[in-house]
Protein backbone atom coordinates (compact mmCIF):
# COMPACT_ATOMS: atom_id res chain seq x y z
CA UNK A 1 0.00 0.00 0.00
CA UNK A 2 2.76 2.52 -0.84
CA UNK A 3 0.84 5.92 -1.55
CA UNK A 4 2.43 8.99 -2.70
CA UNK A 5 3.25 11.71 -0.46
CA UNK A 6 0.67 14.27 -0.40
CA UNK A 7 1.35 17.50 -1.68
CA UNK A 8 -1.95 19.67 -1.52
CA UNK A 9 -3.68 20.56 2.20
CA UNK A 10 -7.13 18.91 1.06
CA UNK A 11 -4.65 15.71 0.23
CA UNK A 12 -2.74 15.97 3.11
CA UNK A 13 -5.73 16.09 5.53
CA UNK A 14 -7.73 12.95 3.54
CA UNK A 15 -4.21 10.96 3.95
CA UNK A 16 -4.34 11.55 7.56
CA UNK A 17 -7.58 10.57 8.22
CA UNK A 18 -7.36 7.42 6.41
CA UNK A 19 -7.46 4.46 8.53
CA UNK A 20 -4.62 1.74 7.72
CA UNK A 21 -7.08 -1.15 6.83
CA UNK A 22 -7.29 -3.97 5.46
CA UNK A 23 -9.36 -3.18 2.04
CA UNK A 24 -10.81 -0.62 1.22
CA UNK A 25 -14.84 -0.16 2.89
CA UNK A 26 -17.85 -0.54 0.82
CA UNK A 27 -20.99 1.23 2.63
CA UNK A 28 -21.18 2.52 5.85
CA UNK A 29 -21.34 -1.05 7.47
CA UNK A 30 -18.58 -3.76 6.18
CA UNK A 31 -17.68 -6.06 8.57
CA UNK A 32 -14.87 -7.65 6.04
CA UNK A 33 -13.00 -4.77 6.96
CA UNK A 34 -10.62 -3.48 9.78
CA UNK A 35 -8.85 -0.74 11.16
CA UNK A 36 -5.48 -2.73 11.94
CA UNK A 37 -4.09 0.92 13.57
CA UNK A 38 -6.92 1.75 15.42
CA UNK A 39 -6.80 -2.02 17.00
CA UNK A 40 -3.14 -2.07 16.93
CA UNK A 41 -2.77 0.83 19.39
CA UNK A 42 -5.42 0.15 21.64
CA UNK A 43 -3.85 -3.11 22.27
CA UNK A 44 -0.44 -1.40 22.91
CA UNK A 45 -2.06 0.54 24.96
CA UNK A 46 -4.38 -1.78 26.87
CA UNK A 47 -0.81 -3.57 27.71
CA UNK A 48 0.21 -0.48 28.55
CA UNK A 49 -2.22 0.17 31.40
CA UNK A 50 -2.69 -3.45 32.30
CA UNK A 51 0.62 -4.44 32.07
CA UNK A 52 2.09 -1.03 34.33
CA UNK A 53 -0.62 -1.38 37.12
CA UNK A 54 -0.24 -5.41 37.19
CA UNK A 55 3.26 -4.67 38.05
CA UNK A 56 2.27 -2.09 40.70
CA UNK A 57 -0.40 -4.51 41.74
CA UNK A 58 2.32 -6.88 42.22
CA UNK A 59 4.09 -4.98 44.19
CA UNK A 60 1.98 -3.34 45.77
CA UNK A 61 2.50 -3.25 49.98
CA UNK A 62 0.89 -2.30 53.11
CA UNK A 63 3.33 -0.64 54.06
CA UNK A 64 5.36 2.24 53.02
CA UNK A 65 4.37 2.73 49.21
CA UNK A 66 6.70 3.20 46.14
CA UNK A 67 6.91 6.51 43.91
CA UNK A 68 4.78 4.28 41.32
CA UNK A 69 2.63 2.77 43.50
CA UNK A 70 1.79 6.03 45.32
CA UNK A 71 0.73 7.15 41.42
CA UNK A 72 -1.56 3.68 40.92
CA UNK A 73 -2.94 4.57 44.43
CA UNK A 74 -4.07 7.72 43.47
CA UNK A 75 -5.53 6.78 40.23
CA UNK A 76 -7.09 3.99 42.10
CA UNK A 77 -8.30 6.21 45.16
CA UNK A 78 -9.91 8.66 42.62
CA UNK A 79 -11.39 6.34 40.74
CA UNK A 80 -13.11 4.80 44.12
CA UNK A 81 -14.23 7.83 45.16
CA UNK A 82 -15.88 8.79 42.29
CA UNK A 83 -17.62 4.74 42.24
CA UNK A 84 -18.50 5.65 45.73
CA UNK A 85 -19.81 8.97 45.18
CA UNK A 86 -22.21 7.55 42.35
CA UNK A 87 -23.03 4.34 43.53
CA UNK A 88 -24.05 2.96 47.08
CA UNK A 89 -24.40 -0.93 46.77
CA UNK A 90 -21.79 -3.42 46.23
CA UNK A 91 -20.62 -4.13 42.78
CA UNK A 92 -17.12 -5.88 41.55
CA UNK A 93 -17.33 -4.90 38.50
CA UNK A 94 -18.25 -1.50 38.71
CA UNK A 95 -14.88 0.06 40.08
CA UNK A 96 -12.66 -1.95 37.97
CA UNK A 97 -14.43 -1.04 35.23
CA UNK A 98 -14.31 2.61 35.76
CA UNK A 99 -10.44 2.57 36.41
CA UNK A 100 -10.26 0.72 32.65
CA UNK A 101 -12.40 2.94 30.57
CA UNK A 102 -10.59 5.77 32.74
CA UNK A 103 -6.79 4.85 32.23
CA UNK A 104 -7.40 3.31 28.64
CA UNK A 105 -9.21 6.47 27.35
CA UNK A 106 -6.88 8.56 28.58
CA UNK A 107 -3.92 6.95 26.96
CA UNK A 108 -6.20 6.93 23.33
CA UNK A 109 -6.08 10.58 23.68
CA UNK A 110 -2.98 11.02 25.14
CA UNK A 111 -1.65 9.44 21.82
CA UNK A 112 -3.03 12.99 20.12
CA UNK A 113 -0.47 15.27 21.54
CA UNK A 114 2.43 13.34 19.65
CA UNK A 115 3.17 15.57 16.51
CA UNK A 116 0.91 14.42 14.28
CA UNK A 117 3.08 13.56 11.44
CA UNK A 118 5.52 11.46 13.79
CA UNK A 119 4.47 8.26 13.99
CA UNK A 120 2.99 7.97 10.77
CA UNK A 121 6.34 9.45 8.84
CA UNK A 122 7.97 6.51 11.05
CA UNK A 123 5.48 4.26 9.25
CA UNK A 124 5.89 5.54 5.98
CA UNK A 125 9.32 5.24 6.38
CA UNK A 126 8.68 1.09 7.15
CA UNK A 127 6.91 0.89 3.99
CA UNK A 128 2.72 1.74 5.58
CA UNK A 129 0.99 4.11 3.86
CA UNK A 130 -1.55 5.50 6.33
CA UNK A 131 -1.51 5.35 9.85
CA UNK A 132 -3.95 7.03 12.69
CA UNK A 133 -2.48 7.01 15.55
CA UNK A 134 -5.11 8.26 18.30
CA UNK A 135 -7.58 5.25 18.84
CA UNK A 136 -10.17 7.39 20.31
CA UNK A 137 -10.69 9.65 16.56
CA UNK A 138 -11.89 6.10 15.44
CA UNK A 139 -15.67 6.18 15.63
CA UNK A 140 -15.54 1.97 16.25
CA UNK A 141 -13.01 1.91 18.96
CA UNK A 142 -15.61 4.56 20.82
CA UNK A 143 -18.68 2.78 19.77
CA UNK A 144 -17.46 -0.82 20.96
CA UNK A 145 -16.90 0.51 24.11
CA UNK A 146 -20.35 2.67 24.88
CA UNK A 147 -21.93 -0.44 23.65
CA UNK A 148 -20.33 -2.77 26.00
CA UNK A 149 -21.37 -0.50 28.69
CA UNK A 150 -24.71 -0.37 27.24
CA UNK A 151 -24.51 -4.25 27.13
CA UNK A 152 -23.91 -3.85 30.61
CA UNK A 153 -26.67 -1.36 31.41
CA UNK A 154 -28.99 -4.09 30.13
CA UNK A 155 -27.64 -7.05 31.94
CA UNK A 156 -28.08 -5.18 35.39
CA UNK A 157 -31.15 -3.75 35.17
CA UNK A 158 -32.54 -7.19 34.23
CA UNK A 159 -30.28 -8.34 36.62
CA UNK A 160 -31.30 -5.96 39.69
CA UNK A 161 -35.22 -5.33 38.33
CA UNK A 162 -36.09 -8.39 36.84
CA UNK A 163 -37.07 -8.33 33.67
CA UNK A 164 -40.74 -7.61 34.48
CA UNK A 165 -39.04 -4.86 36.52
CA UNK A 166 -36.86 -3.48 33.83
CA UNK A 167 -39.99 -3.64 30.74
CA UNK A 168 -41.98 -1.61 33.57
CA UNK A 169 -39.74 0.96 33.55
CA UNK A 170 -39.93 1.69 30.04
CA UNK A 171 -43.46 1.21 29.44
CA UNK A 172 -45.19 2.21 32.87
CA UNK A 173 -43.46 5.36 33.51
CA UNK A 174 -43.40 8.90 33.45
CA UNK A 175 -47.15 8.77 32.71
CA UNK A 176 -49.01 6.34 34.63
CA UNK A 177 -52.75 6.26 35.50
CA UNK A 178 -54.60 3.97 37.66
CA UNK A 179 -57.16 2.52 35.15
CA UNK A 180 -55.72 -0.37 33.77
CA UNK A 181 -57.16 0.23 30.19
CA UNK A 182 -55.85 4.32 30.43
CA UNK A 183 -52.25 2.62 31.46
CA UNK A 184 -52.16 0.26 28.59
CA UNK A 185 -53.07 3.17 25.96
CA UNK A 186 -50.31 5.14 27.26
CA UNK A 187 -47.76 2.60 26.84
CA UNK A 188 -46.16 3.41 23.38
CA UNK A 189 -46.14 7.37 24.88
CA UNK A 190 -43.84 5.67 27.98
CA UNK A 191 -42.20 3.24 25.55
CA UNK A 192 -40.92 6.11 23.07
CA UNK A 193 -40.02 8.86 26.09
CA UNK A 194 -37.82 5.84 27.81
CA UNK A 195 -36.44 4.09 25.01
CA UNK A 196 -34.86 7.26 23.52
CA UNK A 197 -32.59 8.14 26.47
CA UNK A 198 -31.76 4.33 26.85
CA UNK A 199 -30.76 4.25 23.32
CA UNK A 200 -28.94 7.88 23.01
CA UNK A 201 -27.03 6.68 26.09
CA UNK A 202 -24.28 4.62 24.25
CA UNK A 203 -24.17 7.19 21.29
CA UNK A 204 -24.31 10.09 22.77
CA UNK A 205 -21.33 8.48 24.81
CA UNK A 206 -19.19 7.45 21.82
CA UNK A 207 -19.77 10.46 19.75
CA UNK A 208 -19.16 12.88 22.46
CA UNK A 209 -15.69 10.96 23.01
CA UNK A 210 -15.10 10.34 19.09
CA UNK A 211 -16.66 14.15 18.40
CA UNK A 212 -14.02 15.75 20.85
CA UNK A 213 -10.66 13.84 19.72
CA UNK A 214 -11.71 13.79 16.17
CA UNK A 215 -11.79 17.77 16.31
CA UNK A 216 -8.90 18.14 18.66
CA UNK A 217 -6.88 16.10 15.91
CA UNK A 218 -8.56 18.07 13.25
CA UNK A 219 -6.98 21.56 14.45
CA UNK A 220 -3.56 19.87 14.80
CA UNK A 221 -3.88 18.56 11.05
CA UNK A 222 -5.11 21.85 10.25
CA UNK A 223 -1.94 23.85 12.08
CA UNK A 224 0.45 21.04 10.14
CA UNK A 225 -1.22 22.62 6.52
CA UNK A 226 1.00 25.41 7.08
CA UNK A 227 4.25 24.01 6.75
CA UNK A 228 3.14 21.48 3.63
CA UNK A 229 6.07 22.39 1.62
CA UNK A 230 9.11 21.37 3.97
CA UNK A 231 12.33 22.89 3.78
CA UNK A 232 11.85 24.62 1.02
CA UNK A 233 9.57 27.18 2.01
CA UNK A 234 12.57 28.68 4.72
CA UNK A 235 13.41 30.81 1.84
CA UNK A 236 10.45 33.15 2.05
CA UNK A 237 9.58 35.52 4.69
CA UNK A 238 6.26 34.18 4.62
CA UNK A 239 7.89 30.69 5.11
CA UNK A 240 9.45 31.45 8.48
CA UNK A 241 6.22 33.27 9.43
CA UNK A 242 3.95 30.23 8.97
CA UNK A 243 6.50 27.66 10.71
CA UNK A 244 6.68 30.02 13.86
CA UNK A 245 2.86 30.53 13.75
CA UNK A 246 2.35 26.35 13.59
CA UNK A 247 5.06 26.15 16.21
CA UNK A 248 3.13 28.75 18.95
CA UNK A 249 -0.30 27.56 17.75
CA UNK A 250 0.65 24.00 18.40
CA UNK A 251 1.70 24.28 21.70
CA UNK A 252 -1.05 26.41 22.77
CA UNK A 253 -3.40 23.90 21.45
CA UNK A 254 -1.63 21.35 22.59
CA UNK A 255 -1.77 22.67 25.59
CA UNK A 256 -5.28 23.45 25.98
CA UNK A 257 -5.78 19.40 24.78
CA UNK A 258 -4.48 18.41 28.07
CA UNK A 259 -7.40 19.48 29.48
CA UNK A 260 -9.63 18.30 26.75
CA UNK A 261 -8.27 14.85 26.84
CA UNK A 262 -8.35 14.32 30.76
CA UNK A 263 -12.04 15.45 30.61
CA UNK A 264 -12.89 13.28 28.08
CA UNK A 265 -11.61 10.27 29.56
CA UNK A 266 -13.40 11.83 32.93
CA UNK A 267 -16.05 11.86 31.38
CA UNK A 268 -16.75 8.84 29.62
CA UNK A 269 -15.61 7.14 32.98
CA UNK A 270 -18.19 8.92 35.44
CA UNK A 271 -21.24 9.05 32.59
CA UNK A 272 -20.51 5.04 32.24
CA UNK A 273 -20.61 4.78 36.52
CA UNK A 274 -23.71 6.90 36.63
CA UNK A 275 -25.28 4.97 34.19
CA UNK A 276 -24.75 1.76 35.56
CA UNK A 277 -25.80 3.15 39.16
CA UNK A 278 -29.07 3.65 37.51
CA UNK A 279 -29.43 1.08 35.76
CA UNK A 280 -28.66 -1.01 39.09
CA UNK A 281 -30.80 1.29 41.39
CA UNK A 282 -34.79 0.89 41.98
CA UNK A 283 -37.53 4.27 41.65
CA UNK B 1 -15.90 6.90 8.21
CA UNK B 2 -17.59 3.82 8.78
CA UNK B 3 -18.76 0.79 10.98
CA UNK B 4 -16.92 -2.39 10.71
CA UNK B 5 -14.76 -5.42 11.97
CA UNK B 6 -13.12 -3.08 14.49
CA UNK B 7 -16.12 -2.43 16.84
CA UNK B 8 -16.42 -6.24 17.62
CA UNK B 9 -12.65 -6.89 18.14
CA UNK B 10 -12.34 -3.53 20.56
CA UNK B 11 -15.34 -4.76 22.46
CA UNK B 12 -13.20 -8.04 23.06
CA UNK B 13 -10.24 -6.24 24.07
CA UNK B 14 -12.06 -4.13 26.14
CA UNK B 15 -13.94 -6.62 27.82
CA UNK B 16 -11.05 -8.64 28.26
CA UNK B 17 -9.09 -5.42 29.87
CA UNK B 18 -11.87 -5.27 32.37
CA UNK B 19 -11.51 -8.74 33.23
CA UNK B 20 -7.58 -8.14 33.69
CA UNK B 21 -7.80 -5.04 35.57
CA UNK B 22 -11.29 -6.45 37.69
CA UNK B 23 -9.25 -9.84 38.45
CA UNK B 24 -5.25 -9.27 39.05
CA UNK B 25 -5.65 -4.96 39.28
CA UNK B 26 -8.47 -3.93 41.39
CA UNK B 27 -8.13 -5.74 44.19
CA UNK B 28 -4.44 -6.34 44.69
CA UNK B 29 -4.42 -2.30 44.89
CA UNK B 30 -7.18 -1.93 47.16
CA UNK B 31 -6.10 -4.41 49.53
CA UNK B 32 -3.01 -3.15 51.06
CA UNK B 33 -4.58 0.55 50.64
CA UNK B 34 -7.44 -0.58 52.70
CA UNK B 35 -5.05 -2.35 55.22
CA UNK B 36 -2.41 0.54 55.56
CA UNK B 37 -5.09 2.73 56.32
CA UNK B 38 -6.86 -0.19 59.01
CA UNK B 39 -3.18 -0.45 60.29
CA UNK B 40 -2.82 3.94 59.86
CA UNK B 41 -5.54 3.94 62.13
CA UNK B 42 -4.81 1.25 64.61
CA UNK B 43 -1.58 3.39 65.02
CA UNK B 44 -3.35 5.89 66.34
CA UNK B 45 -5.36 4.55 68.39
CA UNK B 46 -2.65 2.84 69.98
CA UNK B 47 -0.84 6.45 70.18
CA UNK B 48 -3.92 7.87 71.81
CA UNK B 49 -3.92 5.23 73.89
CA UNK B 50 -0.45 5.14 75.24
CA UNK B 51 -0.46 8.97 75.63
CA UNK B 52 -3.10 8.70 78.00
CA UNK B 53 -1.50 6.00 79.88
CA UNK B 54 1.92 7.95 79.82
CA UNK B 55 -0.34 10.61 81.59
CA UNK B 56 -1.72 7.98 84.63
CA UNK B 57 1.61 6.60 85.02
CA UNK B 58 3.29 9.95 85.40
CA UNK B 59 0.22 10.76 87.91
CA UNK B 60 0.47 7.50 89.58
CA UNK B 61 4.34 8.47 89.65
CA UNK B 62 3.77 11.48 91.44
CA UNK B 63 1.25 9.48 93.65
CA UNK B 64 4.50 7.09 94.39
CA UNK B 65 7.18 9.60 94.98
CA UNK B 66 4.60 11.81 97.44
CA UNK B 67 3.77 9.29 99.52
CA UNK B 68 7.49 8.13 99.57
CA UNK B 69 8.32 11.80 100.68
CA UNK B 70 6.34 11.44 103.61
CA UNK B 71 7.28 8.46 104.56
CA UNK B 72 10.60 8.93 104.84
CA UNK B 73 10.19 12.38 106.51
CA UNK B 74 7.93 10.12 109.15
CA UNK B 75 11.11 7.62 109.38
CA UNK B 76 13.43 10.79 109.91
CA UNK B 77 11.09 11.80 112.67
CA UNK B 78 10.62 8.26 114.36
CA UNK B 79 14.20 8.32 113.98
CA UNK B 80 14.74 11.32 115.88
CA UNK B 81 12.53 10.77 118.42
CA UNK B 82 13.82 7.34 119.14
CA UNK B 83 17.51 8.91 119.31
CA UNK B 84 16.37 11.17 121.61
CA UNK B 85 14.73 8.05 123.77
CA UNK B 86 17.68 5.78 123.78
CA UNK B 87 19.94 8.86 124.56
CA UNK B 88 17.38 9.80 127.77
CA UNK B 89 17.19 5.92 128.44
CA UNK B 90 20.87 5.86 128.61
CA UNK B 91 21.53 8.59 130.34
CA UNK B 92 19.10 7.52 133.49
CA UNK B 93 20.91 4.26 133.36
CA UNK B 94 24.20 5.87 133.65
CA UNK B 95 22.79 8.10 136.33
CA UNK B 96 21.42 5.08 137.97
CA UNK B 97 24.65 2.84 138.02
CA UNK B 98 27.02 6.22 139.19
CA UNK B 99 23.86 6.09 142.01
CA UNK B 100 24.41 2.43 143.01
CA UNK B 101 27.91 2.39 142.31
CA UNK B 102 28.39 5.45 144.68
CA UNK B 103 26.17 3.72 147.41
CA UNK B 104 27.79 0.48 146.88
CA UNK B 105 30.76 2.67 147.96
CA UNK B 106 29.94 4.05 150.78
CA UNK B 107 28.28 0.68 152.05
CA UNK B 108 32.00 -1.24 151.16
CA UNK B 109 33.41 1.92 153.12
CA UNK B 110 30.96 1.82 155.61
CA UNK B 111 31.15 -1.92 156.21
CA UNK B 112 35.16 -1.45 156.03
CA UNK B 113 35.34 1.40 159.05
CA UNK B 114 33.21 -1.18 161.32
CA UNK B 115 35.39 -4.33 160.53
CA UNK B 116 38.34 -1.94 161.40
CA UNK B 117 36.79 -0.64 164.45
CA UNK B 118 35.68 -4.41 165.58
CA UNK B 119 39.41 -5.48 165.18
CA UNK B 120 40.74 -2.84 166.58
CA UNK B 121 38.48 -3.26 170.05
CA UNK B 122 39.32 -6.58 170.15
CA UNK B 123 42.88 -5.67 169.79
CA UNK B 124 42.57 -3.18 172.33
CA UNK B 125 40.28 -5.65 174.48
CA UNK B 126 43.28 -8.02 174.15
CA UNK B 127 45.32 -5.65 174.91
CA UNK B 128 43.45 -4.58 177.84
CA UNK B 129 43.55 -8.10 179.33
CA UNK B 130 47.03 -9.08 178.43
CA UNK B 131 47.72 -5.38 180.51
CA UNK B 132 45.38 -6.69 183.42
CA UNK B 133 47.35 -9.96 183.52
CA UNK B 134 50.60 -8.79 183.44
CA UNK B 135 49.05 -6.01 186.31
CA UNK B 136 47.51 -8.89 188.46
CA UNK B 137 50.28 -11.64 187.57
CA UNK B 138 48.11 -14.22 186.95
CA UNK B 139 46.30 -15.18 183.75
CA UNK B 140 42.78 -14.12 183.67
CA UNK B 141 40.27 -16.70 182.60
CA UNK B 142 38.56 -15.42 179.10
CA UNK B 143 35.63 -16.99 179.50
CA UNK B 144 35.00 -16.05 183.48
CA UNK B 145 35.50 -12.78 182.69
CA UNK B 146 34.16 -12.60 179.31
CA UNK B 147 31.08 -10.18 180.50
CA UNK B 148 33.71 -7.73 181.67
CA UNK B 149 35.65 -8.01 178.82
CA UNK B 150 32.52 -7.22 176.53
CA UNK B 151 31.43 -3.94 178.41
CA UNK B 152 35.08 -2.86 177.98
CA UNK B 153 35.19 -3.79 174.56
CA UNK B 154 31.68 -1.90 173.84
CA UNK B 155 32.77 0.81 176.05
CA UNK B 156 36.15 1.38 173.77
CA UNK B 157 33.88 0.52 170.60
CA UNK B 158 31.60 3.30 171.65
CA UNK B 159 34.49 5.48 173.61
Amino acid sequence: MAVEQPTTANEYILHHLTFLSNKEPHGVLDFSVIHLDSVFFSVVLAVVFGGSFYLAARTATAGVPGKFQNFVELVVEFIDTQVKDSFHGTNKLLAPLALTIFCWVFLFNAMDVLPVDLLPALAHGAGIGHLKVVPSTDLNVTFAMALTVFVLIIYYSIKCKGLGGFLAELTLQPFTAKNPVVKTLLVPANLLLEIVPLLARPISLSLRLYGNLFAGEMIFLLLATLTLHGVEQLSTFGGWFFLTMQFLLSFVWAVFHLLVITLQAFIFMVLTVVYLAMAQEHH
Amino acid sequence: MNINLTLVVQMLVFIVLIWFTMKFVWPMILGPMEERSRKIAAGLTAAAKSEKDLGEAETRAKEIIREARDKATQIIDQAGKRSNEMIDEAKGTASAEAQRLVAQAHEDAALESTRAREGLRREVGKLAVDGAARLLGREIDPKTHAELLDSLAAEISNG
